[in-house]
């Protein structure tokens, strides 16, 4: 089992997240698991959003106090 | 063989008309999107509260699912500084140097395109639209500046300029593009209609905080008391959040004006001094400047105090924070409205 990659995006506006994600995301490997936790509340609409246009599944989803939180995979097609 | 085009994706109307006029002609498009840290994008959105209620997107991911296109967002913070600092075409109306900024993303666009293999450029650029960045005799100037050249295709004014590469090598026909101009939205807004686009985002005045005169005095107040130009990402964050106040040189006051702002601002309290207020419900200021003698303290207090529900108590109870160092408690009174100077108050 891969370990699954942590991402502390805490404090950072949108879009700042979403490239921390998107760098990280761009060297793994399909598949590879990211979680990224943030809590700028934009994040909630733009993490899903960014995941959907580049082919990326959002695995889970939860909201902590002010914190949101990620499980991203990517790309588990392989396209 | 497929030609692929990146666009530069705003998130306004014109990019999302622009790339999918260019999508229809079969050319694969995937878009990108710069972050220079002035993008009017998400932020306030996200700090103040009372906007928290509003549709919260990003509107170049918006676009780009829209067109059904990938998106890459690109930090071009550091390097950005310099068109900022040394704009070579000078100013618009506030400090935003949109001629240098164009050539600046078209050359970041096509090194992009040089790496990725693509075949040229698009922009949602309309002759004429804005005052300087979009004349027409400036559009040559553009694409030649930032390296572009004729790789570089407008095609909501295309039929009104010069042939591009992807037009003469027959990779688009010229005539299936627009030839648009002015000020005018409804040739757009037809399009729109036409394409079956709704709810995208009409953006008043420029793309970023540079053009806003309120946000542009900050910036100048910042390198003039700095004595450079110069400036971190966090300043430039800090300068859309809050009241600004300059009861001296040696420091200013950043306070905040809702819970949001609040919220936001104790996000600082590790990089700033802080003042809160403690018997009565107030606002967090950040304290940016030179350490303060006492004397400043108790005016940074009262001025503080101001903005707080004790504002006219005779005398309320503040805390203030100096980073990792603790913190102590001062009494001050409210400074009254009257005496606090319309010079102090940065806008
Ligand atoms: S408004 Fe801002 S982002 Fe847009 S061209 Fe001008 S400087 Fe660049």
């Amino acid at each position: 089992m891969n370990p699954v990659i942590e991402l502390d995006a805490r404090r950072l506006l949108c879009p700042m997240p979403v490239i921390r994600l998107q760098d990280c995301v761009e060297k793994q490997a399909s598949g590879v698991k990211v979680r990224i936790t943030c809590t700028d509340p934009g994040t909630m609409s733009d993490i899903p959003a960014w995941c959907r246009i580049n082919g990326h599944r959002v695995l889970a989803t939860e909201q902590l106090d002010h914190e949101y939180i990620f499980l991203v995979q990517k790309d588990p097609d392989g396209n | 063989m497929t030609r692929k085009a990146v666009a530069l994706i705003s998130g306004g109307l014109d990019s999302l008309l622009a790339a999918k006029l260019i999508q229809q002609q079969g050319i694969e498009v995937e878009g990108i999107n710069f972050f220079t840290g002035f993008c009017v994008e998400g932020h306030t959105h996200a700090i103040r509260k009372h906007e928290r209620n509003r549709v919260k997107r990003n509107n170049a991911l918006w676009v780009a699912e829209q067109l059904g296109i990938k998106l890459h967002i690109i930090d071009i913070v550091d390097e950005y500084k310099d068109v900022v600092i040394n704009p070579k075409h000078g100013y618009g109306a506030n400090l935003n140097p949109c001629l240098d900024c164009k050539i600046f993303m078209l050359h970041k666009a096509q090194e992009w395109l040089k790496q990725h293999d693509f075949d040229f450029i698009i922009t949602g650029e309309v002759i004429g639209q804005r005052p300087k960045s979009q004349r027409k005799k400036l559009m040559p100037v553009v694409a030649e500046e930032s390296g572009a050249d004729d790789l570089l295709l407008r095609p909501l004014c295309a039929r009104s300029l010069p042939e591009t590469l992807p037009e003469r090598e027959g990779w688009v026909d010229r005539e299936k593009l627009k030839d648009f101009s002015g000020r005018s939205r409804k040739p757009q807004m037809a399009l729109a209609a036409e394409f079956g686009f709704e709810d995208y985002a009409q953006p008043a005045g420029g793309c970023c905080f540079l053009t806003d005169q309120s946000y542009s005095v900050k910036l100048q107040d910042l390198w003039d008391n700095r004595g450079k130009r110069d400036y971190e990402l966090d300043d430039i964050m800090l300068l859309k959040v809050g009241r600004h106040i300059r009861p001296s040189k040696a420091f200013k006051l950043i306070i905040a004006r809702e819970e949001g702002e609040n919220q936001f601002l104790s996000g600082y309290k590790r990089q700033f001094q802080t003042i809160s207020t403690v018997s009565h419900a107030g606002p967090l200021a950040l304290i940016e400047g030179e350490p303060l003698d006492p004397q400043q303290l108790e005016l940074a207090c009262a001025i503080t105090a101001r903005y707080s529900k004790g504002r006219d108590a005779d005398s309320v109870e503040m805390r203030f924070s100096d980073r990792e160092q603790g913190s102590r408690r001062i009494h001050v009174k409210p400074l009254p409205a009257a005496q606090i100077n319309p010079d102090w108050v940065i806008v």
